[in-house]
This record gives structure tokens, sequence and C-alpha cells, in this order.
């Protein structure tokens, strides 16, 4: 597996509360999961996917979890076309 | 040094004491009972005038946002209308504000507040504008930021909306501290509100409330200068209230007395907000019913012990659209009017729509917000990624609408009708929330004036009420 060096802008997670340290609250299907936390940030020290490590954040706080991503980007778009609003508004259609 | 008990259960046991650190108010100093607390004081003591806080917002490039008249849309309502009906509608574009909405306003004078008594930071809990519009208003005072966000289902997927938001407050160089579904964000942010030291700004605080009041202001003054008369009515996406209460606060402020103040959200009654299954099959984030009507009739259930925002004490009326009317108002909007704009203020116009066909011609309905819009924060993203979670996407009657299964935009402007909530059940709704927090048979004098308040009404019908809550 291969080592992601120091410095690199990274993304962690860290479980919070187990299913079973859930808020009385939550309803049945969110009981069943865990309730997890992911943050971005520079890597502290080399380190492998899935490996516990450490971050500083962009403020500069000190972060412990689990590397999962390294360069996390955004990938949101306007999605895929959605033919039934096209013609709204336009001549094709009375209002 | 001894290590603190960070369990779930301690430190929500310490809720009081963080709250106190991190606000600076003594939520304590305006307690009455367990109902009855003094709102007016709790108010006047941020001591921050209406001149004030317009300039510290002009510091920080928030208010003085244009209004626009809706021609086009207007004419469109006026041909479907009987003789003589459609009023005009006016569009408030707080897209303008620094940050891209409303939520400007709101951080504002907290983020000034939090500067001024040297906080180090700041950090707001939240899954919408606000967070981009702290961490924006933070990035300008010079103060860290850290936005505390629920993002992801169990899967780790996000609505395209959500996503966007989160963007937009890394973008102003905050920490964004992304988690799975559940009220236990509370959890977190009481946490990290005791690591950091840094100031709550909550959106709920009277600082937030405050800073929205200037836009009811704006809206009595631009109305009054171009059409030299009152708004009619103002209509206002509802979800925590804030927005509501701030506008009709400043709107009263500026002499609005006999303006409507017409709250609208989304209808999605039958989704649970803190279920995982449910999460992602809302096509809304925020201005739905799931916020509006439990904040509506229990504002106390929010992040700070007494709540500013307080919307009953304000609202005149409830408005209820579906996702499909308020997808067709927002293409319309663009087609029409030449604007695209964010799903919030689009919620309320369509209840606007609706409102101005029974409204006579020489009346005006404001539309008091816009938001930006773009890449996953736009209908098409939000229609798109429900037919990919299996919701149906259709034209035809908006009647057929239903939460988490389909989505049916309408075929053409007279099926834009919206559907008004029952006010009395509201207030009713509220009067047993407020039982639970002390028996009917224990409410004093002062808790029924109170109550009567905060829900705009007398309290000779709070007293009637009482009796057949007791069985009397």
């Amino acid at each position: 597996m291969s080592i992601t060096k120091a410095g690199t802008w990274v993304e962690i997670q860290q479980v919070v509360l187990s299913p079973a340290e859930r808020a009385p609250s939550v309803p049945e299907d969110t009981k069943k999961v865990p309730y997890v936390m992911r943050v971005s940030g520079f890597l502290l020290e080399d380190a492998q996917i899935g490996q516990t490590t450490r971050i500083k954040t962009i403020i500069g706080r000190e972060l412990e979890g689990e590397l999962i991503t390294v360069n996390p980007h955004y990938a949101h778009s306007f999605g895929n076309i959605v033919p039934e609003i096209l013609t709204i508004g336009t001549d094709e259609e009375t209002l | 040094m001894t290590q603190r008990d960070n369990s779930y259960a301690a430190v929500m046991a310490r809720k009081n004491e963080i709250m106190k650190t991190s606000t600076g108010i003594d939520y304590n100093t305006y307690a009455q009972s367990a109902i009855a607390f003094d709102y007016e004081k709790m108010m006047a003591d941020t001591g921050y005038t209406h001149e004030e806080i317009a300039r510290i917002q002009s510091e920080t490039k928030v208010g003085n946002t244009p209004l626009y008249e809706l021609r086009n849309l207007t004419a469109a309502v006026r041909r479907i209308s009987p003789p003589g009906k459609g009023a005009t509608i006016l569009l408030k574009d707080e897209a303008a504000n620094a940050s891209g909405s409303f939520k400007a306003r709101r951080a504002s004078v907290s983020v000034f507040e939090a500067a001024q008594k040297g906080y180090k930071g700041v950090i707001a809990a939240t899954s919408g504008n606000y967070g981009a519009a702290v961490a924006s208003q933070a990035v300008q005072r010079g103060l860290k930021c850290i936005v505390i966000q629920e993002v992801y289902d169990s899967r780790g997927v996000g609505q395209p909306e959500i996503i966007e938001k989160g963007r937009k407050c890394e973008a102003y160089g905050a920490e964004v501290i992304k988690l799975t579904v559940g009220p236990e964000l509370f959890y977190i942010h009481l946490l990290t509100l005791e690591q950091t030291g840094f100031f709550n700004s909550s959106l709920y605080t009277p600082f937030a409330v405050k800073g929205v009041e200037t836009l009811g202001i704006e809206i009595a003054h631009q109305v009054q200068e171009r059409y030299n008369r009152k708004p009619d009515a103002v209509i206002v996406t509802h979800a925590g209230g804030g927005n509501l209460t701030g506008t009709a606060r400043g709107l009263l402020a500026a002499g609005c007395a006999d303006t409507r103040v017409v709250a609208c959200s989304v209808d999605l009654s039958g989704l649970h907000m803190a279920s995982d299954t449910d999460f992602n099959k809302k096509s809304f984030t925020t201005g739905h019913t799931g916020f509006g009507v439990p904040f509506a009739t229990w504002p106390d259930r929010a992040d700070v012990p007494r709540n500013a925002a307080r919307s009953l004490r304000y609202m005149d009326e409830y408005q209820l659209v579906t996702q499909g009317e308020v997808f067709y108002v927002t293409e319309l909007l663009t087609k029409l009017e030449g604007i695209e704009r964010g799903p919030a203020g689009n919620t309320s116009l369509t209840a606007a729509i609706a409102m101005a066909r029974q409204m006579d011609e020489d009346q005006i309905v404001v539309v008091q917000e816009t938001e930006y819009t773009g890449a996953g924060k736009h209908h098409n993203s939000q229609l798109s990624f429900a037919r990919e979670n299996g919701i149906e996407v259709r034209r035809g009657d908006p009647s057929e609408n239903f939460p988490g299964k389909s989505i049916v935009i309408p075929e053409n402007l007279s099926q834009v009708m919206g559907r008004p909530q029952d006010m009395i059940q509201l207030r009713q709704s509220y009067l047993k929330n407020a039982a639970k927090q002390l028996p009917v048979a224990s409410w004093s004098e002062a808790d029924v004036q109170f109550l009567a308040e905060d829900l705009k009404t007398d309290p000779q019908w709070i007293r009637s009420q009482m009796g057949s809550m007791t069985g009397e």
C-alpha cells in the first residue's frame, strides 16, 4: 500500500458514537449505524489509507482519525438533464 | 490537570455552562418560569441600535440589497387571476449579500460581537447558508471559524446542495466538521465549543435575530419610496424562525403594523428528520416543514436555552408548498425574469404567486429573500439526485406530490396553489409543548401573558385552551 507524505491535504474519519452509544431519541434505522465525523486537513505524519493518523485543519487545529481520502475534492454538479423542466416558461407551453 | 469526561452524557450535562461561556449571555437572568422569560429585555440587552447594526453590516458587505419588481411574473399571474386581482410581486435580492444569502445579516452582528468580546474564533452548527455566512463574516473580522454540518447518510452520500454548502464554508477558510445524520450534532457542537473556547455563533441568539431586523426595515423603506405605500404582505421562507422573526420585527420598527407576515415552507410531512434512510429522500435541505413546524410550535428546542427566533409571535399565516411547485416556479423565475436564484427564496416566491392571485392589483406582496445558485445548489441538481435515489419525477397535478416518493411539477401556473396551514392548530400544538415543560395547572398569570404574546393572541384564548387541556 502506498504511503501518503506528511503535508498532503487529506480527509480523516472518526467514529464519534457507536450504535450502542447513540442518543435515545434517534429513530430505529439511525440507531443501527455509528455516528461518524469527517474533517479535512494537512497530514502531520506519513500515513497509509485506513491508518489512524493526525491532521492539522485549515484553522490550525490538530485532530486524529482514520485516513480515508487523499486530496479530497468536490465533484458535485448540475446533475443529469431533467427534460421535464426544459420547456417551462417557453413558448412550448402555455402558462 | 484532570481529563474532562467527554462522553455524550457528561458533555450534554455541561450544556448550560458551555452556553454561558460561549455566548456571553446568562440566560437565567431572563427566565421567569420554565415557560416565561423576558424576551424584549433579552433582545434589548444586546445593546445594538438599528443604526449601529446597519453600520456594522455595511463594513462587511451586508445589506442595502436591491428590491426588484417581477414584471413578467406579475403579468403572468394577472392573466390567470380574476379581473382586478393579481398583486405586484417584489423580490428582495438577498443573494447580493457577502456569501450569497440573507444569512449574512444573521451572522454579521454575531461575529462582530465575538470580535468585540475578544473571542479568537466562532462556531456555527448548521447545514445551511448560515455556515458560509459566518465563515465569510469571520474572515472579514479576522476570526477563525468552524462549521459543524450534517452532510452524509451512513453510506457517505450527501445531497448535492449540502455538499455545495460545505464547499462554500471551506472556500472562506473555515474548518468544516462533516457529520452523518443525527441530533448528536449538538454534542459535537458543545464539545468543540468547550475545546476551542470559541464564540457560539448560534442562529438563535439575540445577535443573530437582531441582524435580520434591517431586512424588514429596508423592505419598508424601499416599498414606501417607490410605491408610496406599505407592503400588504411579506412572505418569508420559514425553517428555524429567525428569518421571519427578524424581518417582522424590522417591519414593525419601520411602522408596518398592518403588513401581513406570511411564513412559507416546503411540505415534507411524513419524512423523519433524524432518519438515516429518509435523509436523502428530500429534495430540500431547509425551508421545509421538518424544521418549520417543530421550531414554530416549540422554539426552545434550539442550541441556546432561550431562542430569540420566535416565529408564532409574529406570524399571521403559514403557507405550505410542494417540492414540485417550487421547482416549477424556480424555472419560471429563470425563464421569465432572467435571473437564476437558489431554492430558499423560490419557496416563498411560490407562496407569493398563490397569494397574489387572491390579492387586488394595487396591492404589493414582497418575497423577502433570494439566495445564490450554482453547481449542487440548483433545482436540476436536486431533481437529478432525486431521480437517482428512486424518487419519481414527472409533470402533473402538484397535489399528487408525495414527499420521499414523488415530485410532481405543475403543468401550468394555475396549478401553483399552495395550501394554508391551520394557525389555531399550530398554536394548540405549541401549548401542548409548553405543558411538557410545566403542567398546565402550574401556569401563572405571567405564563399566560407570555404565551399570549408568544402566540400573537390574547390571554383569554390561552385560558380557554387551558380548560380543555386539563379536561375542565
